[in-house]
């Protein structure tokens, strides 16, 4: 196996997965394998390292996500509101159609009753 | 008796949670008040941008408020942070992207992290992880993000492909990409600049 190979898959294999045999057998006999490997390491260790090291952020951020929180907030409830309302309408839209109509069906009936009984 | 700090802290981030998902608005702001240094940072290290940090830090927080009955608690609320913000930093960073390709303005210059190019630096002892965040952030922003969520945060292949919205295999090709892109910087020329790290 040639440097440029295992140069190739180093940075997949530098977390510990298991390499071929051939591999890991040049990286054994290998000086500048091994300093490869070891630099690949170092920087895996110093990636890690910045987890926790925090970034500051603009004095204003956390009062912006707050309102933004508020004002999605807010925004829900008068949905919640306007649903609310456009229910009661329709409710009550459909309650006026069915009177009218329990009402039409009635006079007809009555209609109907009074001409039968003077016939 | 000896308390764990830590464990105490995890116990009343889990007490907010579960007051956050029967619907206590206050316990959601203080879990974002706790929370938002940790979420900021990781935004900025996603989008390499200050205003884009912020805007990922609200709609990330937005995702959360409303998706927190979808938190199971099989997870750290920190790790379910993490991946909402992977992917609002995903959607926001495709949708500027397009928006900024037609401005020369946007275009970045290459940014020269090399200890060489700025010989004052290699003195400091802190200054290695400086460095490096400076070369993470000039990578280009697919490989950034698959190497800052697997490398910096641990996250799985598998969870890094569901939150940036590509496969398993496009995860782990990026992330050979990025750290190769990300030694050739620092360790330049054969070690050049192997105090970077």
């Amino acid at each position: 196996m040639r440097c440029e190979e295992v140069a190739r898959q180093l940075p997949q294999t530098v977390e510990g997965t298991p390499v071929d045999l051939a591999m890991q057998t040049h990286i054994e006999s290998c000086l500048r394998c091994q300093a490869e490997l070891a630099r690949y390491r170092r920087m895996l260790r110093a990636l890690q390292q910045l987890r926790t090291r925090f970034l500051e952020p603009s004095p204003s951020l956390l009062a912006q996500t707050l309102a933004a929180l508020e004002e999605a907030g807010e925004r829900q409830a008068v949905r919640s509101l306007l649903s609310g309302r456009r229910l009661a309408y329709a409710g009550a839209i459909g309650g006026a159609a069915l009177a009218t109509a329990g009402t039409a069906a009635a006079l007809i009936v009555a209609r109907s009753r009074r001409r039968a009984a003077v016939a | 008796m000896v308390t764990d700090p830590t464990a105490e802290l995890r116990a009343e981030v889990d007490r907010l949670v579960d007051a956050a998902r029967s619907g206590d608005r206050a316990a959601f702001d203080e879990l974002v008040r706790r929370t938002y240094v940790d979420t900021y940072t990781l935004a900025m290290r996603l989008t390499a941008n200050e205003e884009d940090a912020h805007d990922v830090v609200q709609e990330s927080y937005l995702r959360a408020w409303k998706g927190i009955n979808r938190f199971r608690g099989d997870a750290q609320f920190s790790t379910w942070m993490y991946r909402i913000t992977a992917n609002a930093a995903a959607t926001l960073v495709q949708k500027r992207r397009r928006r900024r390709t037609e401005s020369l303005e946007f275009v970045e210059e290459p940014v020269d992290v090399s200890i060489e190019a700025q010989p004052e630096a290699a003195t400091e002892s802190s200054v290695g992880l400086e460095e490096l965040a400076r070369a993470v952030a000039a990578l280009p922003p697919k490989l950034r993000s698959v190497v800052v969520l697997k490398d910096v945060y641990g996250l799985s292949h598998e969870a890094i492909a569901e939150d940036l919205g590509i496969s398993v295999a496009a995860a782990k090709v990026r992330l050979h990409r990025g750290r190769k892109r990300l030694r050739d910087v620092l360790f330049e020329e054969g070690g050049r600049s192997a105090h970077a790290v």
